[in-house]
């Protein structure tokens, strides 16, 4: 923010003079210079931050009719999708805006994995990512729980019990998170006090995680930096509209499931009231959670006892760290990757190896939405076997053995060179 | 590129319903309903029949607790309609202002009159089982309103021999575990239609279950025209964005 943008308009002068949000808007949102050769794959962050809008719009909104009481929470869901003005409107698109908003940030985050974009010097700006994912994670969670259905009462019963595979303090946690000795009506209220907290806290998150992008700007899909205008252009009008293109497409999208097939991705027993005296036969959690569900069931009873012939953990606090640690071998990423070149497009073998994670990851989503037995449970440790290989083993020996394709000198160079 | 990416997208939806459909498999009928399909609309005169159906049937053994009488309007009844169709039944009110509780006739404001005071009350004149509430049955089971037809038509007398019935228990086709605790609900002929329409056992399943699919969405139809006009909307503002997305980079080679 070295120089300041002169304004015609006097008010606006006199604030930024004094408070130079204008400037700020006009240096971070007006002039900001943008790789010229983004493709449409760099529209994903944008479309993140409208749907994170949407969902703390609509959610204020429904917080206005909802009653978090267990004996009442699941009607006053149902008087806003009936007596309430467009209630039904309101509650379908912040249940499939959470969807949506988890597609939109998956797809963002596999866009950084291809084109290295976690590489220094944007490390912060990735790390941010991931604790933006997990609160995402922690926030949605806990919203799922609100209308009180019996997924939302039994996902929140089978995930919160989590936590009592930790060593000798694990019961006494789970009892504390609760608020008694079950899931029950102080559980419900804190989940509502939390649920309502975090997007605020993500809000400031993203604000940070927008911060440290515009420290180094956007790589590119070559992955080679900027080195002159001529690279760039500014960002509006050129990506205020490239984006509205995305944003525009995305609305359909969402627009689609919202009025024509709003309970697409839910579960029909979350349209039974809770009832803590009887199980559903599946317990399954949301589909963005499926991967990591599966990882959680992956590990075999004492394998840490069969592989160094005593057990120092149970399965299920082995479970718990394979699931949380599938989260955190993403902070360690930036290390991990030993290659030089950034982008895909120039790792003939990485390229490989990222479709096959992707597919990886598929595979642990169906595995983890069907029940634990038979071959499901063979195909989920192979399949969770090959996640936590491909950060710990693939990604550093591919920076060794791959010979990238030789990196353009500039962004500017192959379009330069098409013109002679 | 553009390829695989469709591809993997595809199988990741592929995944997605075959994930939601896994689970015991049991073929549903399927039943072409008017209210499917991005235009589709319910039927009027079939939701009075089917609130005819559930009235004289359903509700001795089943609560409707999400609707109100006044809910009835958009079934094409008249304010007077409602009026008397709730007076049918008596409700609880009070303290007066001796304190005492008495009962009056409902009035269009009043929530459906369940059939049991309880759950208990439920379970002691069935055997035992609840009757579930129906107000939001055919969002509550997979394929629902397929689900819920086949409830009523799934009856037969001819038991499968693998098939060992629990006492009080009624053999149902398309029942988890093939036995059920409701008695057949329908045979034919069980109502005589105030439309004179033919009360064939598949006409009354069809009906009572177009009845509780309008209960279980009574959105339904706005929700579908609304969405219609947003999908056009944001359609034509798509092809204007595209327009000028196209002019701002015309002079730019990338
Ligand atoms: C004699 C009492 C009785 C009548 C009349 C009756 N039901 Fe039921 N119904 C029951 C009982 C009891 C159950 C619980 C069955 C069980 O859980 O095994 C039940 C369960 C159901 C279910 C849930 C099945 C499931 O998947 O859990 C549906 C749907 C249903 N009834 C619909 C109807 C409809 C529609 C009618 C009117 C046409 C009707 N019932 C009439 C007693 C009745
Ligand atoms: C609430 C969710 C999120 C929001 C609102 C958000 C927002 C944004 C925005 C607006 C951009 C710039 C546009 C773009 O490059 O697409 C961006 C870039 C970036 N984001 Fe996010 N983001 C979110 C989640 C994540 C997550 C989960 C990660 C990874 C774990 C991540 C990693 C990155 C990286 C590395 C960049 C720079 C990309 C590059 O320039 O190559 N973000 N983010």
């Amino acid at each position: 923010m070295a120089t300041k943008t002169e304004f015609n308009n006097p008010v606006i002068r006199w604030v930024d003079e004094r408070l130079p949000v204008f400037t700020y808007l006009d240096h971070e949102y007006n002039q900001f210079p943008m790789p010229k050769n983004l493709n449409y794959w760099w529209n994903f962050g944008a479309l993140a931050s409208v749907a994170l809008v949407v969902m703390i719009l609509t959610g204020i909104m429904l917080a206005m009719q909802y009653t978090a009481h267990v004996d009442l929470a699941f009607e006053s869901v149902e008087r806003i999708m009936r007596d309430v003005n467009y209630g039904w409107l309101l509650r379908y698109i912040h249940m499939n805006g959470a969807s949506m908003f988890f597609i939109v940030v998956y797809i963002h985050l596999f866009r950084g994995l291809y084109y290295g974009s976690y590489k220094a010097p944007r490390e912060l700006l990735w790390m941010l990512g991931v604790v933006i994912i997990l609160l995402m994670m922690a926030t949605a969670f806990m919203g799922y729980v609100l209308p009180w259905g019996q997924m939302s009462f039994w996902g929140a019963t089978v995930i919160t019990n989590l936590f009592s595979a930790i060593p000798i303090v694990g019961d006494w946690i789970v009892t504390w998170l609760w608020g008694g000795f079950s899931v029950d009506n102080p559980t419900l209220n804190r989940f509502y006090a939390l649920h309502y907290l975090m997007p605020f806290v993500l809000f400031a998150v993203v604000g940070l995680h927008v911060v440290a992008l515009h420290v180094n700007g956007s790589t590119n899909p070559t992955g080679v930096e900027v080195q002159s205008p001529r690279d760039t252009v500014s960002f509006h009008p050129y990506f205020t509209a490239k984006d509205s293109v995305g944003l525009v497409a995305f609305l359909f999208v969402f627009a689609a499931f919202v009025f024509f097939a709003p309970n697409f991705f839910g579960e029909p027993d979350n349209y039974i009231k809770a009832n803590p005296l009887q199980t559903p036969p599946h317990i399954v959690p949301e589909w963005y959670f499926l991967p990591f569900y599966a990882i959680l069931r992956a590990v075999p009873d004492n394998f840490i006892g069969a592989w160094m012939g005593f057990t120092l953990i149970s399965a299920k606090l082995a479970g718990v760290i394979a699931m949380f640690g599938s989260i955190a071998v993403l902070f360690l990423l930036p290390w991990l990757d030993t290659s030089k070149v950034r982008s895909a497009r120039f790792r003939p073998w990485y390229k490989w190896f990222f479709w096959l994670f992707l597919l990886d990851c598929l595979l642990l989503g169906y595995i983890g939405s069907q029940p634990a037995e038979g071959i499901f449970i063979w195909i989920g440790r192979g399949a969770t076997a090959w996640y936590f290989a491909h950060f710990l083993v693939f990604f550093p020996l591919l920076g060794w053995f791959e010979t990238p394709k030789p990196l353009p000198t500039s962004i500017s160079e192959p379009v330069l060179k098409e013109d002679s | 590129m553009r390829m695989k990416v469709l591809v993997i997208a595809a199988a990741f939806l592929a995944g997605i319903s075959t994930a939601h459909a896994a689970g015991e498999k049991i073929e549903l009928p399927d039943v072409e309903w008017s209210w499917e399909g991005p235009f589709g609309t319910f039927d009027k005169a079939q939701l009075q029949r089917g609130l005819q159906v559930y009235t004289e049937v359903c509700a001795t053994c089943h609560s409707l607790n999400l609707l109100a009488y006044r809910d009835l309007a958009a079934l094409g009844y008249g304010e007077e309609e409602i009026k008397a169709y709730a007076a049918n039944y008596e409700v609880e009110d009070g303290p007066d202002d001796a304190g005492e509780m008495f009962t009056r006739v409902a009035i269009p404001s009043d929530r459906f009159l369940p059939p049991f005071p309880n759950e208990n009350a439920a379970r002691a004149s069935n055997n035992g089982a609840y009757p579930p509430d129906l107000s939001l049955m055919t969002k509550a089971r997979k394929n629902g309103a397929n689900y819920l037809y086949a409830m009523m038509i799934g009856y037969s007398d001819e038991i499968p021999e693998d098939v060992a019935l629990m006492e009080g228990m009624n053999y149902q086709k398309y029942f988890a575990g093939h036995q059920i605790a409701m008695p057949q609900p329908l045979y034919g002929d069980d109502i005589e239609y105030a439309d004179g329409t033919e009360a064939t056992l598949e006409q009354e399943a069809r009906d009572v279950t177009a009845f509780l699919a309008w209960a279980a969405e009574p959105e339904l139809e706005d929700r579908k025209s609304m969405g219609i006009k947003v999908l056009l909307f944001l359609g034509v503002l798509f092809v204007m964005v595209i327009a000028v997305k196209k002019a701002v980079w015309r002079n730019v080679k990338h």
